[in-house]
């Protein structure tokens, strides 16, 4: 079981959560929502549930629930940048499918 | 692809259901535009990562074929050479006649009216300035899209707190052209506090000094649980950076016994090299001004020293302001709890220095004072558009001149205080003057003076269709409703028959206006004018009233007068005609004051009659 974050996402969660002024990290999780079925979910966190898994990488703690985790097992959270376009995007390599709009999957 | 943000906890988003809304500060020198990214403000920058979009458009030829303008950093960098044809400052052009903008002609472009309205003159026609802020605003819109590879769900505009009705229309205009949704005009200094009062989470009463490129704001604000209630809002709609870079180029012009007039283009490169040497001297010992004028390159040193003296007017003019809405407001300068920079023309330490000193306290710099504005509204409008769960940000504000309507003799009847909170809506009744009267005609104004005449006129519009009643009888409600964006309607209802008519006050561009800073002063300086002259009216109205009244009378009853007696009150009639033409309120006063004493018998014999006639023909019993 692992998730990772890759160099600029870290920079970019630290950054945010800076400027934010609060925060332990960031929770990843999924939606049983959205056009294709499941959703991913992006969040700052402010504290760490008992039943967390926590991983940590960049200096980045990343918080998932274990529902969530069998869903995104593997995945690697990166920050990437299309013209002035940028955000987060989960390389999921559970995912079979995807809407066009890449906010939505299926495993 | 859409890319994700992250959200605050608990308050992800079903995919597709993040609206896009940005926040944008229309300024006069600069623009801006800012979202809430990852559930933090911050402005978006364009590709080369500056966020600041120069607020200046440039024409080109149309013959020379090509796409026919340049906007931002390329119209400002071809300012110099074709002065013209690029068109800066445009927002002091906004829903204003071609008379009413101040220093039309040391503007470098050709400005003309057209249809009341201010509109420049340039080698692709003529563009009104509704046009070219559409072309500054299309250019941020498509910047927020390209950000979040989105359409733009809508936008909050911010606009001076001083900008009057016609102003705002013409800023929703420009944002309709530009395809943008309005999700709100706010005002400017209120998104500052908005950017800083959630930054900090600190309560109290604060004032904004705004000093942008074009205009000067001060506001008063207080800040209760989250809650920003503007408590006054004051400044001067035509004072900012610019004058100081005018003032000193004035300076060093004189200083190099430069007396001829410059050519537009000089004219423009002496403006620019004025504003590179004052930001310059904000950190900075001494700075070199040089320029070519008339044929000669002039160099002149110049100190902060220097700068601070040749435009003290212009510190001091700001300082008139503070102090004056601080009187309105009601506090005293002890109460502020603190005080907000807002503009990058409060970057000059002598403005700084000045505030800190008059307040008694350091001013509050810590957000860009340049971002502060455009982030505050990117903060209401994610709140707006539904994305921030817990975004039931209640904002309080104010209009900032008094609405109200023309009554007999020309005064004003004030129905919206100025510093009334918005949304709101006031009712007062009217009712009729002369018998039988059927219309009434509505005039509405904005101003603070008691003469409509030295107000602004809005709108007019008529009551038809009022029963015949006798004078005073017909009850006319009128309802002044502004709503959220500060714009007005008004509806008058006759209460007894309930025919009614309204208007939306959509002014025309360009009305008769006095400069509206100057319009305030006004109010003051001529309170004791105003006192008189408003006593002088009622004088007036009161004994034409009589004289009606007591012809009437006499049409009547005339039977039962004797002798000389009705002599005696013609003659009193015709004193009181004499004196109505005087202008002096105290001679309309006796002279209405003597045709009553001298009428009161006859009012005593027409009342006994009138008993007479009521009783005669009853028993004791039926009455």
């Amino acid at each position: 079981m692992s998730i990772s974050i890759s160099e600029a996402a870290a920079r970019h969660v630290t950054r945010y959560i800076a400027k934010r002024g609060k925060g332990v990290g960031v929770r990843l999780g999924v939606k049983t929502t959205g056009c294709s079925g499941l959703a991913y979910k992006l969040e700052y966190a402010d504290d760490i549930a008992p039943e967390d898994v926590v991983f940590e990488d960049n200096g980045v703690k990343v918080l998932v629930d274990p529902k969530s985790l069998a869903y995104i097992d593997g995945t690697q959270l990166d920050f990437v940048r299309e013209g002035l376009n940028e955000g987060f995007r989960f390389n999921n390599p559970n995912e079979r499918d995807r809407c066009g709009c890449g906010e939505s999957f299926r495993i | 692809m859409a890319l994700l943000q992250i959200s605050e906890p608990g308050q992800s988003l079903d995919p597709h259901q993040r609206r896009v809304a940005v926040g944008i500060d229309l300024g006069t020198t600069h623009s801006l535009v800012a979202a809430v990214r990852h559930g933090v403000a911050e402005c978006l920058p364009a590709t080369d990562g500056r966020v600041i979009l120069p607020s200046v458009v440039r024409y080109l030829d149309p013959a020379l074929g090509g796409s026919g303008r340049q906007i931002g950093f390329d119209a400002l960098a071809a300012q110099v050479q074709d002065p013209a044809n690029t068109v800066s400052s445009v927002k002091r052009l906004m829903g204003r006649s071609r008379a009413q903008v101040v220093d039309v002609d040391k503007l470098a472009y050709t400005v003309v009216e057209q249809d009341g309205m201010a509109v420049v003159e340039t080698v692709a026609g003529r563009k009104t300035p509704m046009e070219v802020s559409a072309e500054i605003l299309a250019t941020l819109r498509f910047r927020a899209e390209d950000s979040f590879d989105d359409e733009l769900y809508g936008a909050v505009i911010t606009v001076p707190a001083y900008f009057d009705d016609a102003q705002r229309q013409a800023t929703k205009d420009a944002a309709q052209l530009a395809g943008i949704n309005v999700l709100r005009l706010i005002n400017e200094p209120t998104a500052a506090a908005i950017a800083y009062g959630l930054d900090n989470g600190s309560e109290g009463v604060y004032a904004i000094y705004d000093l942008g490129g074009g205009t000067f704001d001060i506001s008063i604000l207080r800040l209760t649980q989250g809650v920003f209630e503007v408590m006054a809002t004051g400044g001067d709609s035509a004072l900012g950076g610019d004058d100081f870079d005018q003032a000193l180029a004035a300076w060093v012009l004189a200083q190099q016994g430069v007396g001829a007039t410059l050519n537009p283009s000089e004219r423009a490169a002496v403006h620019a090299e004025a504003r590179r040497v004052k930001e310059v001297l904000s950190s900075s010992a001494s700075e070199s001004f040089r320029a070519v004028v008339a044929g000669r390159t002039i160099e002149q040193t110049v100190s902060p020293a220097d700068l601070e003296a040749c435009t003290a007017a212009l510190t001091t003019r700001t300082m008139t302001a503070v102090r004056k809405v601080l009187r309105d407001a009601g506090i005293t300068k002890d109460e502020v709890k603190g005080v907000v920079m807002v503009g990058g023309s409060t970057r000059m330490p002598v403005i700084r220095r000045t505030v800190g000193e008059f307040f008694g306290q350091e001013p509050l710099t810590n957000l860009n004072p340049d971002e502060v504005v455009a982030l505050g509204a990117s903060i209401q409008a994610n709140a707006l558009a539904g994305n921030s769960k817990d975004g039931d940000l209640l904002l309080l504000d104010v209009i900032p001149l008094s609405l109200g309507i023309e009554t007999m003799g020309g005064l004003v009847e004030r129905i919206v205080p100025r510093n009334s909170s918005i949304p709101t809506a006031l009712a007062q009744d009217f009712t009729t003057y002369q018998d039988g009267q059927t219309a009434l005609a509505l005039h509405v104004v904005q101003g603070e003076r008691d003469l409509v005449g030295d107000c602004r006129s809005l709108a007019r519009f008529e009551l038809r269709g009022i029963p015949p009643m006798v004078a005073g009888a017909a009850r006319i409600r009128v309802t002044f409703t502004v709503d959220a964006d500060g714009l007005l309607s008004v509806s008058a209802k006759e209460q007894g028959s309930g025919v009614e008519a309204r208007v939306d006050v959509k002014p025309a561009y360009g009305l008769s206006d006095e400069q509206i800073a100057a319009m305030l002063q006004d109010s003051f300086a001529t309170a004791q004018q105003d006192i008189q002259a408003r006593a002088l009216v009622e004088a007036r109205v009161d004994a034409d009233r009589m004289i009606a009244a007591t012809r009437t009378a006499l049409a009547a009853d005339t039977d039962l007068l004797e002798g000389d007696e009705r002599q005696q009150i013609d003659a009193l009639i015709e004193a009181l005609t004499q004196a109505v033409g005087s202008t002096d309120a105290a001679t309309v006063e006796a002279a209405t004051a003597a045709l009553a004493k001298g009428t009161e018998a006859f009012a005593a014999l027409r009342m006994n009659r009138g008993i007479r006639q009521a009783l005669a023909g009853k028993k004791l019993e039926e009455v």
